[in-house]
């Protein structure tokens, strides 16, 4: 909202222009009409919330829009304005408690923003403004000032690169700040512009700001004096982001084009969208319930207040005559006077301190993860990283989880196996030597082998050296690299082989350091000519003269060189399916094999093809590139066009294989997640084979498995359209999976189905998008459901050819399916972004891929073997823990409040409280609070070994099953039980008040403090009860309450205390234990309230294998179960 | 929420971090908990056979002396009309009343615990403090002033309202009556009487003088420093039938201590024979339907009679007995067939 309102206030009217012009240099332009300077917001970076000044107002209003905080906001008011029993400092307290303590924190993490905001806003910049540099502060700086970066600083804004102190007008760039990619990239200055930046005048045309750091489109209009102006396309290669530092680069100058909010940095830097635990939607239903018990409650006394006051002589006794003014107000009035009176009465039926120590326990509990030593990762050095810690129950929930593949479920550390040249197969051995280059095959593996000509293998590796958009990383210092380059021949080659190369993607990297092995060596990308060694150690040149870039739709890439013999040359490498239509058949049959081969053992495999352009086709080729760069509009469309235009009647030369090592331990932790009931869908942009091959390495296939496949292969058909047969084979698997499957019983049984056939899973992403788009609209629900069906009878889903959204779409559905099953999404990479923020809980790996997907993650972890223990061992006790303690929470206030209602019966419903104005205060904050918070972050009601162990423990929590309407009721009829038992139990007592030997008699606040009593003792006695973990802190805590309690009722009754208006508890406590009948009577309500739940747990006997199989291992040969949390009845409840 | 530079550093190797520390797992198993009901249930059974036979020890006579039926001692003293009424109650002892005797008097239908009721009395009043003598608490009202617009001490709807019955009791011996002598002394809390409660202190000498510019309580007939004129000690706001009023009962249906019988002959207890009781009966409670009674009552180290909870024990304590029969017979039968699956 905050941005929205920043965008409007920034973009003014111009919001609804499509681009923006820029004046270089603010210099106005010779053939525009008039120059007007247009409005930009300047660079000042706001990341603050509040001002000084408007901090308390806004802070209190966003606080105060929390319904929680609301309604107590009301409580407060209705007890200050209305004559209500308790003074509105019982609720007026802890509420000002709450809110000044996140009043605190967040206007201290609001300061933090200011300093860092301050510390980037009064940056001192250097501009340079007629022809002078001046120094300024970086907020203010204006679109279209000129602007001068130095080495190793960051950019104030995104600027587009006019100038820089390298020779072939490129700069490099980190962008470690912005997407955590730590590799340099190259940017380049626009083409043709002046050397003197003060000579050129020059106009920007470019889009409004928008957030895809990768995407920039804009046009340079240059002007020259008598001549046309010259125009220059602009892409991301001339944009500098802010944020982003300049490196091995002395000096560039950029004009501004987008400042301050408006730049790309800004635009991403966003909160996540909220995410919302289940158990948290519990807690809102639950409240409801609370808040009907409330209002219920109170109109029932205020009926029956007006029902019993109608009785002659009950309303007004001589001895508590009204006063005038109570007469002759209204009876209405006075009806919804009392009926607030109630409310606020019962109002601590719902307590602040919930929400106070749901969050408490969700921040502190978050530091488990964090601190966990398994999860550290010496290769990295680096633990996991919790980003939020709202979802941390949620871990305990998860049914479905989608994982991506690459860098996921494997390393995305790819080695070169092998290749096939023109249909020979090429395997790298170790022992190669490098006089005989890589035709030597003394291996029995290769001895049938003939080989491939000279000829063939030579343009086959030039083409792996050639086709990519690898760097050479400059070890150091410049000077290195240019005695590389210039003193080539003096080079040792062990100089070669530390030469580290950095590219976007691993798998090129593996291949060219591949083509290393066999003697073709990539030195380097210098001003647009790429340099190559070959197996002779000469030195090849080729100019560079376009790259047809990879992207996920076209799934290959292609370069344009130029030999010095002036041939034009296309190399086109990609995936099988996207280079096989696009060369001859009759070389596709011999290499597809090899490709088919290579893809079942679980390797990537690329081909590779080339094509010689002649001159007019080239030309052809480079003005249609051109102009499509050019636009402003569908570029993206436009340049697709060109590339598969060009990118056609090639020819096949070999294919590659790399591999992709496991995750490890990425097999044991699929098996234990499904073991632990979860589905596994892998969501991959790799090809089917590979993909298959990895979730058979991964156990997620297994042998005896059942393939369903529906991917384009098994659409072909030549009898029917792809639809119709698209149709046929869903009711067919579905008639296969779910239909002639046996009727499942929920939950645990269908871990022992293992009897059952087991299916998997296959869908390409062509065929979602026919499953997920049909022709006609009527089949579309019907699809997706048939679909859904099958997937959710699969043990596991593979879905293969994925674009990045596609895999969102895929979560989206499941999602949003019938019973919303809890996802998560696993990814190390930018393509799983979207799949991390559409899931419940979106985890990212630490890998490789850059930093996007950690940042974009709820939870971070290095390797993909940690998700196991977050999700057996932390999701599980967090789940219960906090399950647990919103249940408990509930329950103690519903047996703390029932007394006081309970009590209206017999004051005249005159809403006369029962416990002490201090006892209401304290009894959430202070008596009963510190256990459960101790509880609910240490409880381990099975050992961490043991859950790790037992997969199968995950399922006995699975569907919300502690915090569902039967769990729930069980704990209120607990509640009620309990607090009638409180409250008669003493009422019986009183029935003779002459409790103490001295025939002395007890009051009303006796009879309150003896109910609060046992209250306090039983409810912390049952959390004693359902603690499985005691460590000292629980103890400590629970020992500790309740001796404080005794100490502060002592305390509290034991002095005059001269801000009291009525010293009503004044030695109550003390009398109280000096009656030896109020003894008894609180020794046996409290074991009387705690009875049924013993005989409830001991009465139990464990079910289902699974139960035994952890409490055999126990050193207690019993058929009796602990307390385990989820009440018997409450087990496994379909 | 974390930076990332914390996580970059490896995480404490403690126990609390990795959630490891040493803990105590305690497991309700049918070996602690069948010997614990039991052992619950003894207990339980010892100390209610112990309580109901106290409770039955414990000797009470209660007498509703309100004077609703006709042919009731005070009847003619619920007539409006009638002031200063006095009225006598008879009853006769069979055997010995084992002393010390406890004289309560009882009220129900009687609201002390109204929120309103409760509220009404300026504790600042009572401690003496008499500044607060000329402007009493807003709470106090309608009970702060009276018409004239003097401030009441002490001011309140409790203290207003206080029973003003009182007795005096008469062994009827041979027809002649002789005087019961009734001990008011500490029927209060100790504590109110010595600390919470404090008398203004004397104005040149005259404690009477304390109350100047004051009035007394609309239905009191006596002003408060002459609501004891036998002992000067027991006026003011430390008379102890005003202590013991001023301690609001928690029910509707209450008794509160009137008086001890622990002196000269009778300290031994109340002997076998008729006794005579002369009300003055001033309290009107037929307008709200209330009723007001007499109890002698002696008391034991419970306090005074009360079977439930000797009958809350002895059910209780039965109750764990029989459920660990009933579990011990479910555990023999549960452990062989367990032995047999296994």
């Amino acid at each position: 909202m905050l941005r929205r309102r920043l965008n409007r206030l920034c973009g003014g009217d111009e919001k609804r222009v499509d681009s923006r012009t820029i004046y270089v240099g603010h210099r106005p332009c010779p053939d525009t009409e008039a120059f007007i300077p247009s409005k930009f917001c300047d660079n000042r970076i706001v990341s603050s919330k509040y001002t000084v000044w408007n901090f308390l107002p806004k802070n209190l209003f966003e606080q105060f829009r929390r319904i929680a905080n609301f309604y107590f906001l009301i409580i407060f008011l209705v007890q200050v304005i209305v004559d209500t029993p308790t003074s509105p400092v019982t609720s007026g307290l802890p509420l000002f408690f709450v809110i000044t303590v996140t009043a605190i924190k967040q206007g201290y993490e609001d300061c933090l923003r200011h300093k860092a905001d301050n510390e980037v806003n009064k940056y001192l910049v250097t501009v340079l403004e007629d022809g002078r540099s001046v120094k300024k502060e970086s907020e203010k700086i204006k679109v279209g000032d000129v602007v001068e970066v130095v080495e190793d600083e960051t950019f104030p804004c995104d600027l587009i690169l006019l100038q820089s102190s390298r020779e072939d007008g490129t700069c490099f760039v980190t962008t470690a700040s912005l997407d955590g990619e730590s590799n340099h990239k190259t940017h380049y200055t626009v083409p043709d512009t002046e050397k003197d930046l003060q000579a050129l005048t020059a106009t920007i045309e470019c889009e409004q700001p928008q957030p895809d750091l990768y995407k920039f489109v804009g046009r340079m209009h240059i002007y020259k004096p008598e001549q046309e102006p010259a125009v220059r396309s602009l892409g991301p290669e001339n944009l500098l982001l802010k944020g982003a530092t300049l490196k091995n680069t002395k000096k560039i100058y950029g004009v501004a084009v987008y400042t301050g909010m408006e730049t790309k940095m800004a635009l991403n830097y966003q909160g996540k969208s909220q995410k919302r635990s289940a158990v948290e939607k519990s807690i809102n239903a639950f409240l409801l319930v609370y808040l009907c018990i409330l209002i219920s409650k109170a109109v029932v006394c205020t009926t029956l207040k007006y029902v019993w006051q109608s009785k002659e002589g009950q309303d007004e006794p001589w001895y508590n005559q009204k006063t005038q003014k109570e007469k002759d107000t209204n009876m209405y009035l006075k009806m919804f006077t009392d009926f607030l009176s109630f409310m606020v009465l019962f109002n601590f039926i719902i307590p602040v301190s919930m929400y106070v120590t749901v969050e408490m326990q969700k921040f502190l509990g978050s530091f488990f993860i964090t601190w966990d030593k398994d999860f550290f990762d010496p290769e990295i050095q680096e633990g996991a990283l919790v980003n939020t810690s709202d979802l941390n129950e949620e871990l305990g929930q998860v049914e479905y989880v989608f994982t991506d593949k690459t860098g996921t479920l494997t390393q995305n550390n790819m080695e070169f196996i092998e290749c096939c040249i023109d249909g020979f197969q090429y395997k790298h051995r170790d022992t190669w030597s490098e006089v005989d280059g890589f035709t030597v095959t003394d291996g029995p593996v290769n001895k049938l082998q003939q080989k491939a000509g000279q000829e063939k293998e030579e343009l086959f590796l030039r083409a792996l050296c050639l086709c990519h958009t690898v760097q050479v990383k400059e070890a150091g210092s410049e000077e290195v690299l240019t005695d590389q380059v210039d003193g080539i021949d003096e080079m040792r080659p062990q100089l070669e082989e530390e030469r580290g190369f950095i590219a976007s993607s691993p798998d090129e990297i593996a291949l060219v350091k591949g083509a290393m092995k066999y003697g073709f060596t990539f030195l380097g990308l210098e001003s647009k000519s790429m340099k190559i060694k070959n197996r002779e150690n000469n030195i090849e040149e080729y100019k560079l003269l376009h790259v047809l870039n990879f992207d996920p739709v076209r799934r290959r890439m292609s370069v344009i060189v130029q030999t010095k013999s002036g041939e034009t040359l296309l190399f086109c490498k990609g995936a099988d399916s996207s280079i096989f239509p696009r060369v001859k058949p009759e070389e596709v049959d011999r290499i597809r094999m090899h490709v088919e081969r290579n893809a079942t053992e679980g390797y990537r495999t690329l081909c590779v093809a080339f094509k010689q352009l002649s001159a007019e086709e080239y030309a052809v080729a480079d003005t249609g590139l051109r102009e499509a760069r050019l636009a402003l509009q569908d570029r993206e469309e436009k340049l697709i066009a060109v590339y598969n235009q060009v990118e056609t009647g090639m020819s096949l030369i070999g294919a590659t294989a790399v591999e992709d090592r496991l995750q490890e331990e990425a097999a044991e932790t699929m098996e234990a997640l499904q073991g632990a009931g979860m589905k596994v869908w892998v969501l991959t942009g790799d090809k089917m084979e590979t993909a298959k091959s990895t979730c058979y390495a991964c156990r997620l296939f297994q042998r005896g498995t059942e393939l369903l496949e529906l991917t384009l292969r098994t659409l072909e058909d030549e009898r029917l359209k792809r639809e119709e047969k698209l149709r046929e084979l869903l009711q067919e698997y579905h008639r296969k999976a779910v239909q002639d499957a046996p009727p499942v019983k929920a939950g645990v049984t269908r871990s022992w189905s293992t009897a059952n056939q087991d299916y998997g899973f296959i869908i390409d992403g062509a065929t979602l998008s026919i499953v997920m788009n049909p022709q006609h609209e009527v089949d579309a629900s019907q699809y997706k459901s048939l679909f859904l069906q099958i997937c959710q009878n699969c043990t596991a889903v593979l879905c293969c050819r994925m674009a990045p959204l596609q895999k969102a779409q895929i979560v989206k559905m499941v999602k949003t399916s019938k019973g919303s099953p809890i996802t998560l999404s696993i990814g190390d990479g930018a393509n799983d972004v979207s799949m991390i923020l559409e899931a419940h809980v979106g985890i990212g790996i630490k890998g490789k891929e850059g930093r996007q997907a950690v940042r974009n993650s709820d939870y971070a972890i290095p390797k993909l073997k940690h998700l196991k223990k977050l999700l057996l061992a932390h999701g599980h006790l967090y789940y219960v823990r906090i399950a647990h303690l919103v249940q408990y929470f509930f329950y103690k206030n519903l047996c703390f409040i029932l007394p006081q209602f309970l009590y209206q019966f017999f004051c005249g419903y005159s809403q006369q409280p029962l416990y002490d104005a201090a006892y209401l205060t304290m009894y959430n904050i202070c008596f009963t609070s510190m256990p459960i918070l101790a509880y609910s972050l240490l409880e381990q009601h099975i050992s961490i070994e043991i859950l790790l162990d037992n997969a199968t423990l995950y399922r006995e929590i699975a569907n919300n099953a502690m915090l569902r309407w039967r769990p729930f009721l069980y704990w209120t009829l607990l509640g009620i039980f309990q607090g009638l038992l409180f409250f008669f139990g003493v009422r019986f007592l009183f029935s003779n008040p002459a409790l103490q030997d001295n025939g002395q008699v007890f009051g009303n606040w006796s009879y309150g403090t003896i109910v609060f009593t046992v209250l306090v003792f039983t409810v912390t006695l049952k959390l004693a009860l359902d603690t499985r973990h005691w460590t000292w802190i629980n103890h400590f805590v629970i020992w500790g309450s309740l001796a404080f309690y005794v100490f502060f009722s002592f305390f509290w009754g034991g002095i005059i205390w001269p801000f009291l208006k009525q010293q009503r508890l004044y030695f109550v406590f003390a009398n109280m234990l000096s009656s030896v009948s109020a003894w008894l009577v609180i020794i046996i309500l409290i074991i009387l309230s705690l009875l049924p739940e013993i005989l409830l747990v001991v009465l139990r006997k464990p079910r289902g294998p699974h139960s035994r199989q952890v409490y055999l291992s126990l050193p207690f040969p019993f058929w009796i179960l602990p307390f385990y949390h989820i009440h018997p009845i409450l087990c496994y409840s379909p | 929420m974390k930076n990332e530079g914390e996580a970059s550093e490896q995480p404490d190797n403690t126990a609390f971090t990795q959630q490891q520390l040493p803990a105590w797992q305690p497991i309700l198993s049918a070996g602690i908990v069948i010997p614990g009901f039991l052992i619950i249930g003894l207990a339980f059974l010892g100390i209610g056979i112990g309580l109901f036979l106290t409770s039955q020890t414990i000797q009470v006579l209660e007498m509703d002396y309100t004077g609703v039926e006709k042919d009731s001692p005070c009847f003619q003293c619920t007539i409006q009309s009638v002031q200063n009424c006095t009225c006598e109650v008879t009853f006769s002892l069979s055997a010995l009343f084992t002393g010390p005797v406890f004289f309560y008097y009882g009220l129900s239908n009687y609201f002390q615990n109204f929120r309103k009721y409760g509220v009404s009395k300026d504790y600042y009043q009572l401690t003496g403090d008499t500044q607060y003598f000329k402007s009493p608490r807003d709470v106090c009202f309608p009970y702060s002033h009276d018409s004239k617009n003097n401030p009441i001490v002490p001011c309140g709807a409790i203290a207003n309202s206080m029973f003003n019955d009182t007795f005096e009791l008469y062994q009827i011996i041979n027809g002649t009556k002789k005087k019961v002598p009734l001990d008011g002394k500490g029927i209060s809390w100790w504590t109110d009487f010595n600390i919470k409660y404090r008398n203004p202190s004397s104005v040149n000498g005259s404690f009477a003088s304390a109350f100047d510019g004051t009035v007394k309580p609309i239905n009191w007939p006596k002003a408060a420093y002459e609501l004891d004129l036998t002992d000067p000690n027991n006026n003011g706001f430390l008379n102890q039938d005003f202590l013991v009023w001023m301690r609001r009962a928690a029910l509707p249906q209450f008794r509160k201590l009137y008086r001890r019988i622990t002196e000269g002959d009778y300290a031994g207890g109340l002997p076998a024979g008729n006794y005579s009781l002369t009300v003055h009966y001033n309290y009107p409670v037929l307008s709200f339907d209330g009723r007001k009674k007499l109890v002698f009552s002696n008391v034991s180290w419970m306090g005074g009679k009360n079977d439930f909870l000797g009958i809350a024990y002895l059910v209780v304590g039965s109750l764990c007995v029989v459920m660990s029969v009933v579990m011990l017979i479910v555990y023999a039968k549960f452990k062989f067939s367990d032995d047999d699956d296994a």
